[in-house]
């Protein structure tokens, strides 16, 4: 029995070792010189060029205004996202009215659709739109999601009628019922739709690399992968960047890690 | 007839609630997906006068060894990248499951940290530890005695680079998944077979792979879907050149074409046929694991 446990906790340590390593190796090349890396044997411990290379990051790229337009893209479109989604939803889960089941499947089976088989079209209509360069062709047409609203449906199925009955009779409007009943209850359904646009957002690379055409309206990813082509030679930087660039997500990603995993095990129950 | 235009109206509200996510839907997915089609029989630069060319762009396209390459880099990439990784993000799933398994949840995030680091990141932070001739990899390659090797300069090896990398981002979102499959599989069941002497390897194959199938078949379409959607590693890869030898993908392909050389109509028509791939594969996927029903 004990020999069994020792094996099984060993196995997954090695996996473990397998799924930080890369993230660890981040930060050594972060903090020594480029020629580290390609030494043989390579280095595998911190070193004390941090800084430079992060004043190289500086010079060679504005980060924190890449920063700062994606953290802004990423509020705008999570808080539109949770405002659409939940009011959908919400109507889809209580609400009965001519063809409400009929629409509810319509959008159920455009969540079969792969995003990128309308990459051109749209692109032409973004253009025709004189969106081109602009963040509402980063925020708006994923302002209401198929799979944000059926996740928000299946939470608001739990919400008591006797509650929107009650609320309707102190003279709520529909309106009323969702701002003040549902979306309070809604808040844990929320929380995880929040993180994953919000992760979404921040990671998005293909469609803000055809929409975006101002380098100083690039985002995290466009500017990283900018630092990249540029400046393959000075690996070091680019690591240093990378690392920046990736760090606020996982450290948010480490404080919701529990919530986060047991929305992602719900959903797959779910569908 | 009047009854029913009453109820509509009387739902008024409700149907502007749902409204914004039909208004996008009908812009931004319906319109592109009839202008695509009849994109995808026109030759057009974006600018000047749409010649309607019949099927002109899909014979280019089945003629066009590129194309053909595309594909079998895509499927390459796929079967190498998701078949040892969902074998293992089963094992690993069974084996956090396990009652006899401490710090469940310390695994869970663990496992699951690489997949919130953007693919964009991962790319950069892999190409540093796959160097042609020195970095990581081929120093531990030497140092067990085996030959470096030029991981870039072949097919293969850039395959593998790339497959690592998505093998590496999805490992733990797929066991995650697999663990909540795993976890409605009732106790009992696994308590009887350990009464009955069942060694770990029986439990698995009898026990947890019948009980996951629909769980598997859904990671299995979304890793396929997934797979011939493979963009952004190919790309931030090679950077702004050509792309590796054998990394190139449809998405890529089509990417080149629409967008680099503004033949959108082209363009249009590989989307066709890629969309056509995919529905084929679901479909396959879907027969093959059904049919192990009986």
């Amino acid at each position: 029995m004990t020999g069994k446990k020792i094996f099984v906790h060993t196995f997954l340590l090695i996996g473990v070792i397998f799924s930080i390593f890369p993230f660890y190796w981040l930060v050594v090349m972060s903090t020594n010189e480029t020629s580290a890396i390609f030494s043989f044997p390579p280095r595998l411990t911190f070193g004390s060029y941090f800084l430079t290379n992060y004043n190289n990051v500086m010079e060679n790229i504005n980060f924190y205004r890449a920063l700062l337009n994606t953290v802004m893209i990423a509020v705008v479109s999570t808080t539109l996202q949770l405002f659409f989604n939940s009011l959908t939803g919400f109507t889809f889960s209580k609400f009965k009215f001519p063809g409400s089941k009929a629409l509810f499947y319509i959008m159920m089976a455009t969540m079969m659709i792969p995003g990128q088989m309308l990459l051109v079209p749209q692109f032409i209509i973004i253009k025709e739109l004189d969106w081109l360069g602009s963040y509402k062709a980063l925020i708006i047409p994923g302002m209401a999601t198929a799979f944000g609203i059926f996740w928000i449906r299946q939470y608001a199925l739990a919400i008591h009628d006797e509650l929107l009955e009650a609320a309707t009779i102190d003279g709520s409007s529909k309106f009323g019922l969702y701002w003040r009943v549902a979306l309070p209850i809604l808040r844990p359904a929320l929380a995880f739709l929040g993180i994953t646009t919000f992760m979404g957002v921040w990671e998005d690379y293909l469609w803000p690399l055809i929409v975006l055409t101002d380098t100083s309206k690039f985002t995290l990813m466009l500017t990283l992968q900018q630092l990249k082509s540029v400046h393959t030679g000075d690996y070091a930087m680019v690591m240093t960047g990378t690392l920046l660039a990736t760090l606020p997500l996982i450290l948010f990603f480490l404080v919701v890690s529990r919530q986060f995993i047991a929305g992602i095990m719900d959903g797959a129950v779910k569908s | 007839m009047g009854g029913l235009f009453k109820e509509i109206y009387k739902s008024r509200a409700l149907y502007l609630f749902i409204s914004p996510f039909y208004i996008l839907f009908l812009v931004f997915s319906v319109f592109p997906i009839f202008f695509s089609m009849y994109l995808s029989v026109h030759k057009w630069d974006g600018i000047g006068e749409m010649t309607s060319v019949g099927l002109n762009n899909f014979m280019y396209m089945f003629k066009d060894p590129v194309f053909w390459q595309a594909l079998v880099n895509n499927v390459a990439i796929w079967l190498l990248a998701n078949a040892p990784m969902l074998v293992c993000a089963l094992v690993i799933a069974f084996i956090i499951n396990l009652s006899i398994v401490r710090f469940k949840g310390f695994f869970r995030i663990a496992f699951f940290l690489p997949n919130i680091t953007a693919m964009v990141a991962v790319v950069i932070i892999f190409q540093s530890m796959f160097g042609n001739e020195y970095g990581l990899v081929n120093y531990v390659l030497e140092s067990i005695g085996l030959d470096r090797i030029a991981w870039l300069n072949t097919s293969t090896g850039s395959r593998v680079v790339i497959a690592a990398m998505i093998a590496w981002r999805y490992l733990g979102y797929n066991a995650i998944i697999y663990l909540s499959g795993l976890q409605r599989i009732p106790k009992d069941l696994y308590e009887a077979a350990e009464l009955d002497g069942a060694t770990l390897a029986q439990t698995f194959a009898k026990i947890t792979i019948p009980m996951l199938r629909p769980i598997i078949l859904f990671t299995v379409m979304m890793s396929t879907i997934g797979g011939f959607q493979i963009f952004t590693e190919p790309q931030v890869l090679a950077g702004n050149k050509m792309p590796y030898p054998g990394t190139e993908t449809i998405v890529l392909y089509m990417f080149r074409e629409g967008f680099v050389y503004q033949n959108y109509g082209y363009a249009a028509a590989v989307s066709w046929v890629l969309f056509i791939i995919i529905g084929l594969i679901s479909v396959l996927n879907w027969k093959v694991f059904n049919k192990s029903d009986d």
